[in-house]
């Protein structure tokens, strides 16, 4: 309750005053978003045991991972991204024919009013200390035919081990990816494939050793798949 | 129904228990459970998903015929790297050297130190 309450100040401040309730949003997220997203922190000076401690992704570079118009849509109304959580081993139980996700310890993010997502989001697209790593990225989105991506998605790389390629199709310890292309910015997705590590030193996607065209007919898979 | 209070107990514990487990352990839950299963079993919650079934950790004959350089090299250089599947991925732009000895080091504890 208090909660909302305070999204809810803060919305009625977004509406009358946009110059303080700016400010105010800034204070909110850094409270609110702040209590589960990482805004700030060293990963890379800490141990793995921080790993298992998140309860949600970092959002201090947000602005160079999501498409704001999906924040702001998001926001509004939420669904899983990640099916086991931001820490699967967390969200499993074992059975007799294999482990499967615990669903009733799993999270829900609360749902934003509108003028609230859009302010969040406004604020979250100011975070951007990965700019230059973007900007590196000689990525230009390209196509490539559905069947011959799905099948470098899964039998060639194995992306579909932890991910989803489809709503129920393909492992579920990473985000799904059937909406990465309306989630993501293209520079971020390219930048992540190649080096995952360079955003998140205990990330749980495995750096692998692809070239510029490998990295990129992944990117160009999730544009196909999202454009679909 | 002892894998039901199995993971129940883990699930209970399982902030503490990673916690109070060694790096080894710790790496272990964070990288490969997620195939190989929270027990070990090669069952993860992919793992229905997967067109090859992840290596039962606790399976001590199969384990037993690996060397330690040659856990080290799956994991570092990826299943490919000893003519086995491409879902095990190349670890080693995660994990450095120690990483993966003290990984080894926990896959014997699994496969050949019965309680």
């Amino acid at each position: 309750m208090k909660r909302l309450y305070s999204w809810g100040v803060a919305a009625l401040l977004a509406a009358g005053a946009p110059v303080a309730a700016q400010a105010d949003v800034a204070a909110d997220v850094q409270q609110q978003c702040g209590s589960c997203h990482a805004l700030t922190h060293n990963y890379a000076a800490e141990s793995i045991a921080e790993r298992a401690a998140r309860k949600a992704p970092p959002l201090d570079y947000a602005g160079n991972k999501f498409n704001r118009e999906w924040l702001v849509s998001w926001l509004q109304k939420p669904e899983p991204i990640r099916p086991a959580g931001t820490f699967p081993p967390a969200h499993v139980q074992a059975g007799a024919d294999g482990d499967t996700i615990a669903a009733d310890g799993l999270t829900k993010h609360p749902a934003l009013p509108a003028a609230q997502a859009e302010a969040v989001a406004d604020y979250l697209m100011t975070l951007t200390p990965f700019t230059k790593l973007i900007q590196a990225q000689n990525y230009t989105p390209g196509n490539i035919a559905l069947r011959m991506g799905k099948m470098n998605f899964g039998k060639f790389k194995g992306c579909d081990a932890c991910h989803q390629d489809a709503p129920g199709k393909g492992g579920v310890s990473g985000p799904e990816l059937y909406t990465a292309w309306q989630r993501l910015q293209p520079g971020f997705i390219s930048a992540y494939i190649a080096d995952p590590v360079v955003w998140d030193p205990h990330t749980m996607m495995p750096k692998g050793d692809l070239n510029d065209d490998a990295v990129h007919k992944l990117a160009n898979y999730l544009k196909a798949i999202g454009e679909k | 129904m002892r894998n039901i209070i199995l993971a129940a107990a883990f699930l209970a514990t399982s902030g503490l228990a990673y916690a109070e487990a060694d790096h080894g352990e710790q790496l272990y839950q964070t990288y490969c459970t997620q195939c190989h299963g929270v027990n070990a079993n090669g069952k993860g919650i992919n793992a229905s998903h997967m067109s090859v079934q992840p290596r039962d950790h606790t399976d001590t004959k199969e384990m037993s015929a690996r060397t330690d350089d040659e856990l080290f090299k799956v994991i570092k250089h990826g299943g490919k790297s000893i003519n086995k599947s491409i879902l095990m991925p190349v670890w080693g732009g995660n994990l450095n050297d120690d990483d993966i000895h003290a990984l080894v080091a926990h896959l014997r504890k699994l496969c050949c130190q019965k309680n």
